[in-house]
């Protein structure tokens, strides 16, 4: 494979153990320029703690993690919630990444489809557009390298679609790589460009077509598919209460009740 | 009580005071948006253990109490992630203890009288000029800092992981932020006293949040608060002969009342 001369990140037989319970062991991975990795995985798989391993937030037990000398990494984190005391606007939030220039941020706002925002307060936009602004923020770093944990949590499903469309465009505009952890292979399937699925250790790795067909893939996705369905409607219905509203707001019953009823047609679509 | 004499000391109340506020508002906001408040009062708390310590080494009492309060800053920070406590336990183990050690030290100290409910709860009208000299050399010091150091402090209060991505050095800013809050406690000690320092930092920062837009709004409104504060909660404390600091936060609690109340009917 040529990713050995061009990666952005790669990292080797990581490893990570809490109380001595591994939560990683001997995971490799690597990013090439304008690659897209999806990692993939159930439920504390470590997904999100592989790629806080890789952004420097965790130090490993083993393995080792090199970047390539200056390379620029934009980070969108799974989980940001904004202390509802701090008054914050949106174009605000945008410049504690990096100063810019007003122009600068609402182009940016532009180009990820969240311009309508930029006088908001943080607290009061919507989880997708929300996700869209931490893009932004993502993205005004120049970065050779985009890392994005679950970039679609707390949007609807429509939603969610246009939403790895724009981080394709991204790639394709910016010719930054992209590494990004998802929970659903069928929403990134066309998009990637190697999947990697994670369950403690790397169970397979290659093209998307290629990994959807392998047994380990199956033995941890297909047989548990319909329970995952479940855990995925549930665990959605959450993260709205949270982040599709960063602050719950009066409109909370109705929002829950909206989103759960998209999502029966989702997993209803996923079957037929 | 001679008048010239009278002036003098209210005065210098005003001056020790306002020259408070102005530094508590701004600090006071971060304490809130870091939700920090129980961590300041531990701080505070110890506060008179280090007039104690101070005392009995024969060093500046202001010296003792930033000292002190910086030490059991670093103990809590570093001992925090070790413990398997929840952080409140942690601090409320902190904050008592801290303030038991110094009220048993203090009773050792038979050759020194000192001031008890005065360092408690605050005695305003005995500031003395260097006492205005600490508090604004000490809050010019702080505000500079905060000044500088004002958008990495706030990316870091929003999220610290995503700003420790982007570069920041997440733990020299939480550091020198403690440090800076040992600051503002030393030389809130003679105003409103160890036990009701936090309440000067927290209270106007609250009642400010509904009126802002954006977090230098919140800084400057919540200075203004702690001002007014001060100003009515000295003037009701020489009119009615009630204690300073309490009367000062008195003041402050009904300044937030009022606000979360004209807050709801704006709304």
């Amino acid at each position: 494979m040529t990713v050995v001369d061009t990666a952005l990140i790669r990292g080797r037989g990581l490893g990570k153990s809490f109380d001595g319970r591994p939560v990683l062991e001997g995971v490799d991975l690597a990013v090439a320029e304008s690659e897209i990795v999806t990692v993939i995985g159930p439920n504390g798989a470590g997904k999100s703690m592989l790629l806080r391993i890789l952004l420097g937030l965790v130090t490993p037990d083993r393995g080792t993690v090199t970047r390539r000398p200056s390379v620029r990494i934009g980070y969108m984190p799974q989980k940001l919630i904004v202390d509802p005391t701090l008054p914050l606007p949106v174009h605000r939030f945008l410049a504690l990444g990096t100063p810019e220039s007003p122009e600068a941020l609402t182009a940016t706002l532009d180009e990820v489809g969240a311009r309508h925002v930029v006088d908001s307060p943080i607290q009061a936009v919507s989880g997708g557009e929300f996700q869209r602004v931490l893009l932004a923020r993502a993205l005004l770093r120049d970065p050779d390298l985009l890392v994005l944990d679950e970039p679609v949590q707390g949007v609807d499903v429509g939603g969610q679609e246009d939403l790895f469309r724009l981080i394709c465009r991204i790639r394709d505009s910016h010719g930054c790589g992209v590494l990004m952890v998802s929970h659903d292979l069928h929403l990134v399937v066309a998009e990637t460009d190697t999947v990697v699925c994670l369950n403690r250790h790397v169970c397979c790795t290659g093209r998307p077509e290629v990994v959807q067909g392998d047994p380990a893939y199956l033995a941890l996705f297909g047989a548990t598919a319909a329970s995952a369905i479940a855990v995925y409607a549930h665990r959605h219905d959450h993260e709205h209460d949270d982040a599709g509203r960063v602050k719950p707001a009066h409109d909370h019953d109705h929002a829950g009740h909206d989103h759960a009823h998209h999502h029966h047609d989702h997993a209803g679509r996923r079957h037929g | 009580m001679p008048g010239a004499a009278m002036d003098d000391f209210i005065v210098r109340a005003f001056l020790g005071g306002l020259g408070l506020a102005a530094v508590a508002g701004p600090l006071g906001s971060f304490i809130v948006w870091r939700r920090m408040a129980f961590f300041g009062d531990a701080l505070a708390h110890s506060a008179l253990l280090g007039v104690v310590l101070a005392l009995l080494l024969h060093l500046n009492l202001v010296f003792g109490v930033v000292a002190i309060c910086a030490a059991l800053a670093l103990v809590l920070t570093s001992l925090q992630p070790r413990v398997r406590l929840a952080g409140d336990t942690v601090l409320g183990i902190f904050s008592h203890s801290a303030l038991a050690f110094g009220l048993v030290a203090l009773s050792f100290l038979d050759t020194v009288r000192l001031d008890l409910m005065g360092f408690l709860f605050g005695d305003i009208l005995a500031v003395t000029a260097l006492d205005l000299l600490w508090i604004y050399g000490g809050g010019a010091l702080v505000l500079a800092t905060l000044v500088a150091l004002w958008r990495p402090l706030l990316a870091v209060t929003v999220d610290e992981e995503l700003a420790q991505v982007e570069g920041l050095p997440v733990e020299r800013l939480r550091l020198t932020f403690v440090l800076l809050l040992a600051v503002v406690i030393a030389a809130a000690m003679k105003i409103v006293g160890a036990l009701l320092i936090t309440s000067l930092l927290i209270v106007p920062a609250a009642a400010a949040r509904g009126f802002a837009r954006t977090p230098e709004q919140m800084a400057a409104l919540a200075a203004a608060f702690g001002g007014l504060a001060v100003a009515s909660g000295l003037w009701l404390s020489v009119q009615f002969d009630t204690p300073s600091g309490p009367s000062i936060v008195v003041v402050a609690a009904i300044l937030f009342a009022f606000s979360v109340v004209l807050r709801r009917r704006v709304a």
